[in-house]
């Protein structure tokens, strides 16, 4: 059994017909060829599927993909390109943040959806906001040092994120 | 699995009045882990995030939560209720919070649930609706019946839940084996209610449901009163009645051993819990005072 | 197989295989960023379980839930029969070898006439959707006649216990003496340690798609550490010759140790041959958690015997762990474990026996630290007994105790290369330790217990604790270890010069591929590198294991430049009529004489150049009949110092600081240095206070995230890396590998720092709240158990080995880790 599921997607309305128990992380994967959002645990524990469901950070894998019929989906897909990087994405790669990469897309979409509420954060506030978001490779140090580093450089350009 | 979606709560209770094998989903953060991982095929998913009317609140006389209030929206509009704002800072990360809803903490009923201490202490009751049958209010104590075990009939949706406003600090506290991102290993809600010069104390997954401390409790609110704490806050409890408080509380859960803890140190921890927040409550009123 | 778009060859190919815009200045001993940074950032990066395929299937796997059951009958009519089912395989289907293993074939494909371990594949299924695939799964229908499991390590070293396989339950005894092991001593210290089941965890579960070919062979896409052994191990099973299997690199989310052994790559292959049609196989968490290998759990006697200046003596140590239900690379785990049982400390007189065993558990193998981590947990917790019983401090002692070079270890290996072992020391302990902040008043989130609000200061006990250990680098005990790669030196059309590498080398998130690709600027300055994606066309590069890879295919990218440029090089001379004394050099694009250019590298390298090196550690021999030998090719050594918080009255931990100094040799890229020491300290953290694979009758009872718990970054600590560079001869640039000491190190540190926060014994890992508050007896010293009476040294070869065709298994891949 199916249904059709039709959502705005980083801009575009895109529709998909799934079977019902899809998540909309399975949807953003498997249909929608998004798969930027990662499937590490399914359970919510991990946010490395994480996205904007009507400008909230979640877990898509939460999300059955009915619930976001008729909404707006953000994905880490929406933030930059290869020539043209966020200052989130660009602050991960000059700061090491990066190893295997697949907590990555996840917590570059939980570290703009920070700044974008917070800019200046401290750092117990980044560790609060990034509890979520599990990362198996770094230890965490670098990824603060990239959130500091893309704090401070929105900062330094008066800019948000 | 048939997906059922409406777009009001009139819409809501009807859809489960026809289809009563229906399972809500609002936040999925309980739901969809089972289907995700294959072990739960509910036979049709009752969708009520588009429900608005489940996500009003209200703080006069008494406090009223919508079923669809998430824990962030709690976090940002009722930051004055004390225990209630430290539970849900302990659930989860930010993306639980988005979308964990009080709704789905009542109605999946687990023991670990980390707002039921909130509602045990504040003696809160359950709004039910159906499209039958209107709307009743069920105690906590008769909502909660096991282990996710509820009261609630098969037509009936959760709306939210209320309790009397008390006067007086609240204070909640959970442990976990982890810093964050973890469930409770047992938790904890003290409430001063400074009208009926009580304490409340309820204690989080060291039981089937939550429990409340009734023995603790009494020695409380009389040690207080002994002390004459009731009339004057700045008279302190003495270190014998904070750990007889303690020894009660402990003594009052009713632990299992299981994965995420030994019986002994939920016991144990209860007890430190319960005499550190019996100190801080009475801090808060000794600091509050007029 | 016609009209299948192959996007994984194509997408997954351009992208994993990372180009990389041109940079200059991006040579070895800079921070340079990472190649394959901006398509991990942007999302587009191709792991195992994004690959997808026109007409693609999903597999499933139908695993036992019995920790030991003989099967008494599959029936698969009801999955059959399921719509969108295409094929379901039990062992019977398997067309080649019926069995795999990594060091002995004793893992069965598909379960035959019995399972061993929960989770063992029994039944595989293909269909159109993973839900039909799921539901297809559970009606196949296994009539198991249900055995007594064989759950306990010690157990199973009984005689009388009953044998998982023919050869018995001893997987291997490694027995070392040194100097006389009965000598006297003036102080002994003893204590039993144990050690849990840990998780690799990675967070990119395991998955891959395999693509039937034309010429009846196959093509699977899969994120691996050694597509080599991947292959030698798949062609025999699937009954083809192994040029008709080409594996693929997948982008690979972590590894850990455990991608070392095959999981879904059988399965797949078996579907997409019997279907004719492409095969994803994605696992899920909790599949991920049944479907790889784990830690060892290992029990530890040690007897410290030291004079009263606090020199060793004498140490007797025995060793148990539990290998599971098949053998993986328990052989060499127990090599290891054995070899380092001591420390990095000269120890003249020494016992040692090591023991891995089978049991009905899951399956043990390879893990970051390999043997060493569980050992250096024991090792240090009795260098601080030692130092309490002779009231000497921990650090002084492990100083009057360090090896150094020219020092020998209890098997008789003398340290030829570096060991700067008290340097290690000295550099950790000089970090500044944080100033003790005041508990009260902090937001409870930064006290222990954290998000809890468990606490506003009170029962605040800091602790300091220390430690010291030290590993391999690459195979060991005899093994012919090797990788190649080809570098070829071209023009492209905007003349600018190109290197091209083709090397088999996985690069699992460690920073692999940037590392081959500073290699390659600093031996050739060309203006642009590009590493082809990693597949089996060429030679292998061994595996991305064991701290080897910047040492062996390193080594044999530099080595292959090399020989591109001295080819280059007299192509210069002969067009320009030098003689052979003239000194040429290469920097910046240009061929230069004594700093002056006289050539561009672009007018000279056309046609392109290409050159294969092959590199080789030298050789390493196995174990004599005592323990002896030359087991290990090089050493790395670590230490750290743990800061801890401790809430006494609810056993609940903060880490404040770590401080981290390691032997690295020279850091080619000190940042992703610092990245490998962070990264594996947080493992560590988590293997010593939370992390543990909880067995109870052989089945996993936490295989999630939900109650897997590893350190998210509110339970991490600064770490405070100081990098210890004493290049080592004979290795490319001296660098030695880094991954692993670190998680060698930090567990036994953190523990330390518990034991001087609370007072308590603390004899195994992970540490629980229960055993920081007394509520949990400590396990009393009891005697070892006897060595099994088995032949020592070598492993036991399996009945029925010989009738395996011949692969490359059968060469052996001893001493891994």
């Amino acid at each position: 059994m199916t249904i059709w599921v039709r959502a705005s997607v980083n801009g575009q309305l895109r529709e998909a017909e799934v079977w019902e128990g899809t998540s909309l992380l399975g949807m953003l994967r498997d249909e929608l060829e998004l798969p930027g959002s990662k499937n590490a645990c399914e359970e919510g524990e991990c946010g490395s599927c994480s996205v904007w469901l009507d400008g909230d950070l979640v877990c898509s894998c939460l999300v059955l993909a009915a619930q976001a019929d008729g909404r707006d989906v953000r994905t880490v897909e929406s933030l930059g390109t290869g020539e043209d990087l966020h200052p989130v994405q660009r602050a991960f790669v000059d700061a090491g943040a990066v190893q295997c990469g697949f907590c990555t897309p996840g917590l570059i979409v939980a570290v703009t959806d920070l700044l974008d509420r917070e800019p200046s954060p401290s750092d117990a506030r980044i560790r609060e906001a990034l509890a979520g978001n599990l990362c198996r490779c770094t230890g965490y140090e670098k990824i603060l040092d990239a959130a500091r580093l893309a704090s401070g450089r929105v900062e330094a350009s008066g800019d948000r994120p | 699995m048939d997906v059922l979606r409406v777009g009001s709560l009139a819409d809501a209770l009807a859809a489960k009045a026809r289809r009563p094998d229906a399972v809500p989903i609002a936040g999925g953060t309980d739901l969809m882990v089972g289907i995700n991982a294959g072990w739960d095929r509910p036979p049709a998913i009752l969708d009520l995030s588009a429900v608005d009317e489940l996500r009003h609140w209200e703080r006069g006389d008494e406090v009223v939560l919508g079923a669809g209030l998430t824990y962030r929206l709690i976090l940002g509009e009722l930051a004055d209720e004390r225990a209630l704002t430290q539970a849900a800072r302990a659930v989860g990360s930010p993306q639980i919070r988005n979308r964990g809803t009080v709704g789905g903490n009542v109605g999946t009923g687990s023991p670990a649930g980390d707002l039921l201490p909130v509602l045990a202490a504040a003696d809160a009751s359950i709004e039910l609706g159906s499209d039958a049958g209107g709307r009743r209010a069920v105690a906590w104590h008769a909502f909660f019946t096991g282990p996710k075990r509820t009261t609630i009939a098969p037509d009936e949706l959760i709306l939210g839940v209320r309790w009397r406003r008390r006067r007086g600090p609240s204070v909640f506290a959970k442990v976990g084996p982890r810093n964050a991102m973890v469930i409770s290993v047992c938790s904890l809600c003290l409430q001063v209610d400074e009208d009926d010069r009580a304490i409340r104390l309820a204690l989080g997954s060291v039981g089937p449901t939550v429990l409340r401390a009734d023995d603790a409790e009494a020695f409380g609110a009389a040690a207080i009163e002994e002390a004459g704490g009731w009339a004057d806050p700045a008279r302190p409890l003495d270190d014998a009645a904070v750990a007889r408080f303690a020894e009660l509380a402990a003594g009052a859960a009713r632990p299992i051993d299981d994965l995420r803890g030994t019986s002994a140190y939920r016991r144990h921890a209860i007890g430190v819990l319960a005499g550190r927040a019996l100190r801080w409550v009475l801090a808060d009123r000794a600091a509050e005072a007029p | 197989m016609t009209g299948v778009r192959d996007p994984a060859a194509t997408d997954a190919g351009a992208v994993t295989g990372t180009r990389a815009a041109p940079r200059i200045g991006h040579g070895v001993g800079i921070s340079a960023p990472r190649i394959d940074g901006v398509p991990k950032v942007t999302g587009v990066f191709r792991y195992g379980s994004d690959l997808r395929a026109e007409g693609m299937l999903h597999g499933r796997t139908v695993r036992s839930p019995h920790p030991s059951a003989r099967i008494r009958g599959i029936d698969v009519a009801a999955a059959l029969a399921t719509p969108g089912v295409h094929a379901l395989m039990v062992a019977d289907d398997v067309p080649g070898a019926r069995r795999y293993g990594l060091e002995l074939p004793d893992q069965p494909v598909l379960a035959e006439d019995v399972v061993r371990y929960v989770g063992e594949p029994v039944a595989i299924v293909a269909a159109d959707h993973p839900e039909t695939a799921r539901i297809a799964a559970e009606r196949v229908a296994v009539d198991y006649e249900i055995l007594e499991p064989l759950v306990d390590m010690e157990a199973a070293l009984e005689a009388s216990s009953t044998p998982l396989h023919p050869t018995g339950n001893v997987l291997r005894h490694v027995h070392i003496e040194h100097g006389d092991p009965d000598a006297p001593a003036d102080v002994w210290v003893e204590g039993l340690y144990e050690t849990g089941m840990q998780d690799q965890a990675a967070l990119g579960p395991e998955a891959g798609l395999a693509i039937p070919a034309e010429d009846g062979g196959v093509d699977l896409h899969v994120a691996t550490q050694w597509l080599h052994l991947d292959r030698a191990q798949i062609a025999p099973c699937l009954g083809l010759p192994e040029e008709l299997v080409r594996i693929h690199l997948a982008g690979v989310g972590g590894a850990f140790g455990s991608r070392e052994d095959l999981h879904m790559h059988l399965h797949a292959c078996l579907l997409a041959l019997r279907t004719g049609r492409p095969v994803r196989i994605a696992y899920d968490r909790h599949e991920s958690f049944l479907g790889h290998v784990h830690r060892h759990p290992a029990r530890m006697w040690m007897r410290h015997g030291a004079d009263r200046d606090g020199r060793l003596v004498n140490v007797h140590v025995r060793l148990l762990i539990d290998g599971g239900a098949y053998a993986s690379s328990s052989t060499a785990v127990i090599a290891n474990a054995s070899t380092f049982a001591c420390g990095p400390y000269a120890v003249p007189n020494a016992r040692i026996d090591g023991t891995a065993v089978y049991t009905n558990n899951p399956p043990c193998g390879a893990m970051r630290g390999f043997g060493a981590t569980q050992v250096c947990f024991g090792h240090e917790a009795q260098m601080d007994r030692l130092a309490a019983a002779l009231g000497i401090d921990p650090v002084e002692l492990r100083l009057r105790n360090a090896l150094a070079p020219g020092g020998a270890l209890p098997t008789g290996q003398v340290l030829r290369g570096s060991a700067p072992v008290a340097e290690v020391i000295r550099r950790c302990v000089a970090v500044p330790e944080p100033p003790a902040e005041p508990a009260m008043g902090r937001d409870p989130i930064e006290l222990p217990g954290g998000a809890g609000n468990v606490g506003r200061g009170e029962g605040i006990r800091r602790g300091v604790g220390f430690a010291v250990g030290f590993k391999n680098l690459a195979y060991s005990d005899g093994f012919d270890d090797g990788a190649e790669a080809t570098v070829e030196l071209t023009v492209d059309e905007d003349r600018a010069t190109v290197a091209r590498v083709r090397s088999a080398a996985v690069e699992v998130g460690q920073g692999l591929t940037t590392i081959l690709d500073q290699i390659v600027r600093t031996e050739l300055g060309a203006d642009r590198v590009e590493l082809l994606p990693p597949d089996t066309s060429g030679g292998s590069a061994g595996s991305s294991s064991a701290s080897r890879q910047t040492m062996m295919s390193g080594g044999a990218v530099q080595a292959a430049c090399r020989d591109v440029r001295d080819r280059l090089l007299a192509r210069v001379r002969d067009v320009l009529g030098l003689g052979a004394t003239e000194a040429l050099e290469l920097a910046g694009g240009r061929v230069m004489i004594e700093g002056a250019p006289i050539a561009e590298v672009a007018d000279h390298a056309v046609p392109s150049l290409v050159a294969t090196a092959t590199f080789r550690h030298r050789p390493t021999a196995g174990f004599d009949p005592l323990g002896q030998g030359d087991i290990h090719v090089a050493f790395a050594f670590a230490a750290e110092r743990a800061v801890v918080e401790v809430d006494e009255e609810l056993g609940l931990v903060r880490i404040v600081q770590i401080a981290a100094a390691q032997d690295v040799g020279r850091a080619l890229n000190p940042r992703a240095v610092a990245g490998q020491i962070e990264g594996a300290t947080a493992q560590g953290v988590g293997f010593a206070l939370m992390e543990e694979l909880r067995v109870v009758d052989g089945a996993i009872a936490n295989a999630s995230f939900t109650d897997y718990l590893i350190p998210t970054i509110m339970d991490m600590p600064p770490v405070v890396s100081e990098l210890i560079e004493d290049p080592e001869p004979d290795l490319p640039f001296g660098a030695k590998g880094v991954g692993e000491h670190a998680l060698i190190v930090a567990p036994a540190a953190i523990v330390a720092a518990l034991r001087d926060a609370t007072g308590r014994e603390l004899h195994r890992i992970p540490v629980r709240p229960d055993d920081l508050l007394g509520l949990a007896t400590p396990r009393p010293w009891r005697a070892p158990p006897a060595n099994p009476d088995v032949p020592f040294q070598v492993p036991v070869p399996l009945a029925g080995r010989a009738t395996e065709p011949a692969t490359e298994l059968d060469r052996g891949r001893p001493g891994a880790g």
